[in-house]
């Protein structure tokens, strides 16, 4: 559905007298096959939107090429619009017309007659549960309605492949939830890929069946959620010790359970580090420990998370910077 | 057809915006008038220096033009709120042609246009303005061309820039010199020779000169042509811009 060979853009600024040329995307090789949901992550500033626009045919690639529905996006642009549908960040529709009215025009735009296009969207509007809201202004409606109004715009024509803009920012968590049950609905009812920009790595595992990370205009890793957490070597483990003097028995046996190459952090009384399989080695930590003598306060085992994944891949986590 | 088609449609869709707003619409009416009853007067006693039995006949052309202009030139603060909201980008991801994005705007702009000429040519006949019909035809295609190519120009600049902040002082340094070169308000042969040299470089006292002439019945080559060669050429150029910057990545 989408193939993607060293996309680069560059933009030229400008700081003071000095002229910069700012690679935002870096050679950038994609693959999304048909009916996937494929989440495209990376923190704000990575390349993500730059990439989105180059694909959906917005902005023309500086170098590279990208075929999207089968075609090219810098020779075949009007094809690929009418393939795909594109729900950007800033919206959709102007704040003080009618909802209903947006979308017929839009639906009409991409050649439909307004009969069609009344039905369609009228359609739309009750999978999205919008019902009511056809003759509302879209500045009247809360954030998660409007934000559902500008999916139904961008699904209007029915197109096979859909590319959402952090469709959630701004979100409250519920309304959050209820749009991602109607993203993963647009796959498993009607079978339309969908390619979704997030900086939220909750959003991208719990609706991606491919992650692809970018970061500095660049693709870091591409791959399952499942797999990409199973990159990173074990579970996060953290010990609290009731008497800080302890803390350095506690991490050298910690540290004999890691691999080699991950060190163990001591941290006051806390001491963390990562081993393989955590649920069976830490039952014959703590025998060693008490053992020892030792006396701990808590333990927290955590499985792997994708920002876990992310510090492993880019060396930073994707929270900074928030 | 489909780009007639598509055209429509953006124009359907920005006549019923506007018209959601009545305000501005009255508001962009009552402009003119307010200049015709309350700066009109002012010319009667030039009327010897003007070269016209009713001083309406001189004013109302120049009035046209400044409404053609002036008015249009701010179509763009619409569209820059438009592409806030992110219609602008939606659009733009449809098959619709980059050329009938802008030209339904254009259209909507035009019928504000010509209601507005309509309005000031009626009220200055009612105030004794003579013209001959055709005179007045001309006179007004001339004024929809040069507000098309304002609207166009101001849609083009509203993309680029993004920014009201920026647009309206832009706009003011156009303004200012053209108002005051172009001869709306009172006729540059009433100034020195130096100033109606200047003036001589202005596109726009060539517009002004037409539809004045044209007011007159006066439609020989050298008093018609070139003001109307200059209202084209401004045109052209303008919805050339406008749609570059429609088609442009990144507008």
């Amino acid at each position: 559905m989408i193939r993607a060979r060293g996309l680069v853009q560059t933009f030229k600024s400008r700081q003071g007298r000095e002229k910069t040329e700012v690679r935002a995307v870096d050679g950038v090789d994609l693959d999304v096959a048909e009916g996937e949901i494929v989440g495209f992550l990376g923190p704000n500033g990575a390349g993500k939107t730059t990439t989105l626009r180059m694909l959906t045919t917005l902005l023309r690639p500086t170098a590279g090429e990208a075929t999207v529905a089968g075609y090219d996006v810098a020779t075949q642009s009007k094809d690929v619009r009418r393939a795909i549908g594109y729900v950007s960040q800033s919206g959709a529709t102007g704040s003080v017309a009618r909802a209903g009215d947006e979308v017929i025009d839009h639906g009409m735009l991409y050649g439909m007659s307004q009969a069609e296009a009344r039905q369609r969207g009228q359609e739309l509007f009750s999978q999205f549960e919008l019902d009511g809201m056809w003759t509302r202004q879209p500045k009247t409606l809360s954030g998660g309605q409007r934000r559902r109004l500008d999916i139904v715009m961008g699904l209007i024509h029915v197109p096979r492949l859909v590319f959402l803009d952090e469709p959630t920012t701004g979100l409250d968590p519920q309304a959050r939830a209820n749009l991602w049950t109607h993203i993963s609905n647009l796959r498993d009812q009607r079978g339309t890929t969908v390619f979704i920009t997030t900086h939220y790595l909750d959003e991208a595992d719990a609706l991606s069946d491919r992650i692809i990370v970018i970061d500095h205009g660049k693709i870091v890793a591409a791959d399952t959620p499942e797999n990409l957490k199973s990159q990173v070597a074990g579970d996060s483990v953290d010990l609290e010790v009731a008497d800080i003097a302890q803390a350095p028995v506690v991490a050298k046996a910690l540290d004999a359970l890691t691999e080699d190459g991950d060190r163990v952090v001591v941290d006051g009384r806390h001491v963390r580090g990562r081993i393989r399989r955590a649920g069976t080695a830490v039952p014959g930590l703590l025998r060693d420990l008490t053992q020892a003598d030792v006396e701990l306060n808590s333990i927290e085992v955590r499985r792997p998370t994708l920002d876990d994944v992310f510090l492993a891949l880019t060396g930073r986590s994707l929270r900074e910077g928030e | 057809m489909r780009f007639l088609r598509e055209s429509y449609i953006v124009f359907r869709r920005q006549l019923r915006m506007n018209l959601r707003n009545p305000a501005w619409v009255l508001i962009g009416a009552f402009q003119p008038v307010l200049y015709l009853l309350l700066f009109g007067p002012l010319l009667k006693p030039l009327i010897g220096a003007l070269g016209v039995e009713n001083e309406y006949t001189f004013f109302v052309p120049g009035m046209l033009v400044q409404l053609g202009l002036f008015g249009a030139f701010f179509a763009g603060f619409g569209l820059i709120a438009e592409w806030r909201d992110g219609v602008v980008e939606a659009e733009r991801v449809t098959p619709a042609s980059r050329t009938a994005l802008l030209m339904g705007r254009l259209w909507r702009d035009l019928l504000q246009l010509f209601v507005q000429a309509l309005i000031l040519v009626g009220l200055g006949y009612l105030l004794g303005m003579r013209a001959p019909l055709r005179g007045i035809v001309l006179g007004i295609v001339l004024t929809l061309l040069a507000g098309g190519a304002c609207a166009a120009a101001s849609n083009a600049l509203a993309l680029t820039t993004k920014s009201e902040d920026v647009m309206a002082p832009v706009i003011n340094v156009v303004m200012m010199p053209v108002l005051l070169l172009s001869g709306i308000l009172l006729p540059m042969s009433l100034g020195p020779s130096w100033l109606q040299t200047a003036s001589d470089y202005m596109p726009v006292k060539h517009m002004v000169n037409a539809v004045r002439n044209s007011f007159l019945g006066d439609f020989t080559v050298d008093k018609v042509l070139w003001g109307s060669l200059w209202t084209v050429a401004l045109f052209v150029l303008a919805v050339w811009w406008g749609t570059r910057t429609f088609r442009k990545e990144n507008a």
